[in-house]
């Protein structure tokens, strides 16, 4: 006897859409609790030997009662961060289109040389002598920033760009109060409009209040209105260069020339460097400072948010200001500064973090510049530039670019071809997610409306970008055609759809705690 | 219905003999989007006109909110401690910031009325 | 070139589609005077191997911790890290991923921060701890400036316990705001008393414990004083593993904690990348600086998180932020998450009495040496001992003899503090036996 399975019929008793299942599993996407939830009491994911006889001294502090973390063995555990992990999008699945971040591929070879043991098992505080690889490390990364900025010196400890921003700075506020004898009476520092919101924040830590100015028509910096806001009160002038629209500063050199000639000091936010490595040399342009984020040109992989470096080259006249610690290298090899009294005529404005820097991201970044090579690293930029003109190139009859001409590494885009369409930028930028892209960054620069700043990066290929361009169009031939329903239920596909961040910030809850009822996953 | 008067900057004040109430309008609230914190002055506090007399914070962005004329600081509206909701969905009511003892009532002369400010708003989109 | 996948082909197809004949065409905005034909004094590009070589051969030039018996200490630590915890961090999803701003499709990121500020929040005893910060160092400063904004005071009054570079990175941060760093003199003997020098002007006092020479300390009778003049206790916690064997410094009554949390889940590595934590009571919470995540439920009412409160942030407060930090240690804070959590409520707990065994152990050793005189009664792994010869001195020639027996207290605080002869050892479940012996039989040759 036969018997036909007609399987539509099974699916109709489902339901169209979603599936039901017992734990809310959708097929590999698999909700996972949080360990807490898993707590089984007894579980360990570690063994340790007994210590043996010891007397304690804790000295009448020792701990008692609970600290409540979870219980988990190994193979629970591995498995609650793998389907973790499985929730993320990541460099290694696609595109990450996103304005100045430059998510570009993090090479595994950086991976392997981080755990070369002699350089993870070395502690910072070791003698000098029983480290001199780690000191040849750091000076050889050194060497290659300086020689592809164009500049003289280098300080080396800042964690991250902000806190290499905050270096520059304060760089610049010792040098001028080194140079006056006391607190300088110059207390402004010139920031364009366009600026990251970072600019004015560090600003303001360094004692400097920030004066705005305003961009040109064509998203540079006003070099006319700059000129007319120069006076004796001027620190400084803090300048992203290629700018956050993209686009290269064409006046630096007279910007330099004139903030100079005011008395003040040139910072440049090197985040932007990707588009002119190895074929313009900052320095060459005549600034004082530049930070430079390892974790964007120089490949150091972003880690979920994290860890980055932000080391700050550093002219002639800033260069005695560094903070401590640096390396020096003489007759008997590397050694480290640590102490202003050890600093000769340098006066270090201080001490900005624990130890000697972010060595692992040096050792990640040195392998990376040792495959590239300044012939490989000049082709990063010229790729880097040359993608971000070919998207703007094959979007630019559909979509708006905020500006005339060639774009440098990345491409900005205003909201004008959403007129009248009900999507909003955001909209937009969820659809996106269902079409398995991350969005690109959106509402930033603050000078654009609705601004799309798009850095696909030179470790695209052709048919990546192709396949990015083709849904880009798609999207907006949808949105023309006035889906604007689906754009704001968009993303439907995702792990979570979109979140309640209103609630998230009325009523916080930072941490797992036994009291507070949650909402159960897919039930 | 109350004097109202308004500024540029969205604030509004609603007077009532020496005393005036102060808070933010329905068009600020709109730009804002959903309200999630109220850092409000303390009572006592005593203001010159455009000062900082609040910080009003969304999910998207924070900002600060100045005092439309000058006075102390008699009562905050504490209930928005509680509810920032409130400024979203009754910005002319209960969403009210402080109560201020003016200090000088002629600063009011410059404020827009209720007409002018709509005209104004208009006027930005 | 490896990383790059663009061909000639596809390069000459792209400059046709954009309309122009050479890449050089698209640099038009970079002026002539600014465009670089020189040569720069770098080397031209490297096969992988031939990289790995030249890595390898300088790596190969330290000696590590791994290498020799090992008892360094002074704010990074020599632990153990299980295998899983390097393998998971290595997933591309964690390693490739980028902040989560778009949360929808950052959930795992977004829950390990969850479950990372949950497990700091339990260790160190507070209500809310954020999601990291650069390291313990940077935390402090922090620290201290939220401080200053929370009581609107000027004075921060920083204890002879803490680390060195913990109070320089204090005192550079707040070199340009209007805040006055008062330093102790080095607390060699564990002795100091603040109760006279907090007064009505102090925004907070800062008071590691164990201390930087190694004494552990109940802090209620401090954290009470200065409850009662209104200025906030800020504990540093150098050894993160410290918090699993004694009693929190939210149970003594800490306001702010700050702490190294490299020794959970992440290597020694020559210093950095480390892992800052930021803890402290509800009420601060608007104050504090970095990121902070938050649950909340999506549409569909599924329970989820998402980077919350950011509004303190530079990227909307500008310069009115609560700091200028754009960056949390991301894939350290995971680290520490995973390795905490395969440690769990009873490993974590029996580590910490491991290590604190040992040192232990290591101290009763060393009471044998003449010319050693272990310094606090009371510590957990780690302890100042003075030596009857300069430490400097002893430690360079103890490495020529393959131990790496600690570090000079006065390579942390420079010279001319008095402090040459105090060495500062430290010890972990990782030392052995035979490395207490080594140590032990080496300084007694030198000594005598």
């Amino acid at each position: 006897m036969s018997h036909s399975r007609d399987l539509s019929r099974g699916a109709a008793a489902v339901g169209s859409g979603t599936t039901d299942t017992v734990h809310g599993h959708q097929g590999l996407q698999l909700e996972e609790p949080l360990l807490f939830e898993i707590d089984n009491p007894g579980a360990i994911g570690v063994d340790l030997p007994d210590p043996g006889d010891f007397t304690p001294r804790l000295g009448g502090v020792a701990r008692q009662g609970e600290i409540g973390l979870p219980c988990v063995s190994e193979p629970e555990v591995v498995r609650h961060f793998t389907r973790l992990s499985q929730k993320n999008y990541a460099i290694d699945m696609g595109t990450y289109p996103l304005g100045s971040c430059t998510m570009k591929h993090n090479p595994r070879l950086n991976e392997k040389m981080v755990r070369l043991p002699g350089f993870a098992n070395a502690h910072p505080m070791q003698p000098e002598s029983t480290v001199q690889g780690a000191f040849k490390l750091i000076d050889g990364v050194a060497h290659w920033l300086k020689e592809l900025t164009g500049m003289p010196a280098i300080a080396m400890s800042p964690a991250a760009g902000a806190h290499g921003e905050l270096c520059g700075v304060m760089a610049i506020r010792a040098a001028l109060d080194d140079r006056e004898g006391g607190p300088t009476t110059r207390r402004r520092i010139l920031v364009p409009d366009s600026a990251h919101g970072t600019n004015p924040a560090t600003a303001a830590v360094c004692g400097f209040s920030v004066d705005a100015i305003p961009s040109d028509a064509r998203g540079r910096v006003d070099v006319k209105a700059f000129a007319e806001k120069l006076d004796d009160d001027v620190a400084g002038i803090m300048i992203t260069n290629p700018n956050t629209c993209g686009l290269f500063e064409p006046d630096m050199i007279e910007i330099a020339e004139l903030i100079h000639d005011a008395g003040g000091y040139f910072y440049c936010d090197g985040a932007n460097f990707n588009a002119i490595v190895g074929r313009v040399r900052p320095g060459d342009l005549g600034i004082d400072c530049m930070h430079i984020n390892l974790h964007k040109t120089f490949s150091t992989p972003h880690g979920g948010g994290g860890p980055g470096a932000g080391p700050v080259v550093l002219s002639d006249a800033l260069a005695p200001f560094a903070p401590v610690p640096w390396v020096v290298h003489g007759d008997e090899g590397f050694s480290l500064v640590e102490h202003a009294d050890d600093a000769g005529d340098a006066k270090p404005f201080g001490r900005l973090k624990g130890f000697h820097g972010q060595m692992g991201m040096f050792v990640r970044a040195y392998a990376y510049m040792l495959s590239h090579g300044r012939d490989g690293l000049r082709q990063v930029a010229n790729d880097a530039v040359l993608n971000a003109n070919y998207v703007m190139s094959c979007l630019s009859d559909v979509m708006t670019p905020a500006f005339e001409g060639p774009c440098m590494h990345e491409c900005l885009f205003d909201d004008r071809f959403l007129k009248d369409t009900g999507v909003s930028t955001l909209d937009f930028a969820k659809a996106m997610l269902d079409e398995g892209y991350h969005p690109m960054t959106m509402y930033f620069p603050l000078v654009v409306h609705g601004a799309m700043l798009i850095e696909p990066t030179e470790t695209e290929s052709k048919r990546g970008l192709d396949e990015f361009i083709a849904v880009m169009r798609a999207l907006v031939e949808r949105a023309k055609a006035g889906d604007s329903d689906a754009f704001m239920a968009a993303p439907m596909m995702t792990p979570r759809r979109r979140l309640d961040e209103t609630a998230a910030a009325r009523q916080p809850i930072l941490r797992w705690s036994p009291d507070i009822p949650t909402a159960e996953a897919a039930e | 219905m109350a004097d109202r008067k308004y500024t540029e900057d969205h604030e509004w004040v609603e007077v009532d003999g020496e005393t005036g109430v102060i808070g933010i309008s329905d068009y600020a609230q709109e730009q804002l989007g959903d309200v999630v914190f109220v850092e409000l002055p303390d009572v006592g506090k005593i203001l010159d006109q455009r000062d900082e007399a609040a910080v009003i914070e969304s999910v998207k962005a924070a900002a600060e909110v100045y005092t439309p004329v000058s006075g102390e600081v008699i009562e905050v509206n504490e209930e928005l401690n509680n509810d920032p909701s409130l400024v979203n969905s009754d910005a002319h009511g209960e969403g009210w910031f402080a109560k201020l003892q003016l200090s000088d009532p002629t600063e009011l002369d410059a404020l827009m009325d209720e007409a002018t400010y709509k005209t104004f708003v208009e006027s930005l989109s | 070139m490896r990383y790059l996948p663009l061909t000639d082909a596809d390069r000459s197809s792209m400059l046709n589609r954009i309309g122009v004949s050479s890449v050089d065409d698209l640099f038009v905005d970079v002026p002539a005077t600014a465009r670089f034909d020189g040569t720069f004094d770098l080397p031209d590009h490297m096969a992988e191997f031939e990289v790995e070589g030249h890595m390898s051969a300088i790596a190969g030039q330290n000696t590590t911790t791994a290498d020799v018996p090992s008892f360094l200490g002074a704010g990074a630590y020599r632990h153990h890290i299980p295998a899983s915890v390097d393998h998971l961090i290595q997933r591309g999803e964690f390693l490739t991923s980028y902040t989560p701003y778009q949360p929808e499709i950052s959930q795992g990121t977004l829950q390990a921060l969850f479950e990372f500020q949950s497990m700091v929040a339990l260790i160190t005893g507070m209500d809310v701890a954020n999601a990291s910060m650069y390291d313990g160092a940077t935390s402090c400063a922090e620290a201290v400036l939220m401080a200053r904004r929370v009581t609107r005071r000027n004075r921060a009054l920083v204890s002879g316990s803490v680390h060195p570079h913990y109070s320089a990175a204090s005192e550079t941060q707040a070199k340009y705001v209007d805040i006055n760093i008062d330093i102790c003199d080095p607390d060699i003997d564990g002795t100091e008393d603040l109760t006279e020098l907090i007064d009505d002007e102090t925004a907070c006092v800062v008071v590691q414990n164990p201390g930087v020479f190694g004494h552990v300390r109940d802090l209620s009778p401090l954290a009470a004083v200065c409850q009662d003049k209104g200025a906030l206790l800020i504990v540093v916690v150098t050894e993160a593993v410290s918090l699993g064997a004694m009693q929190s410094p939210g149970e003594m009554g800490a306001d702010v904690v700050v702490a190294e949390g490299q020794s959970i889940g992440n290597p020694q590595g020559f210093g950095g990348p480390y892992v800052g934590l930021f803890a402290a009571r509800e009420k601060y919470v608007r104050q504090m600086p970095g990121r902070l995540c938050g649950e909340t439920t999506d549409v569909d009412g599924k329970r989820g998180w998402v980077l919350t409160l950011s509004t303190r942030e530079q990227h909307i407060r500008r310069e009115k932020a609560t700091s200028n930090i754009c960056t949390n240690a991301g894939l350290c804070a995971l680290a520490f998450t995973i390795h905490l959590s395969l440690l769990g409520e009873n490993g974590f707990r029996d580590l910490a009495m491991l290590n604190h065994a040992r040192a232990s152990q290591l101290a009763d050793r060393l009471a044998g040496v003449d010319g050693v005189e272990v310094l606090p009664e009371a510590f957990f792994n780690e302890f100042a001992v003075r030596l009857s010869k300069p430490a400097g001195d002893v430690v360079d020639r103890l490495a020529a003899r393959d131990v790496l027996a600690g570090v000079p207290a006065a390579r942390l605080y420079g010279a001319g503090r008095e402090l040459d002869n105090i060495l500062l050892i430290a010890a972990s479940e990782q030392t052995t036996p035979e490395d207490m012996e080594a140590l032990v039989s080496a300084l007694s040759e030198e000594l005598s």
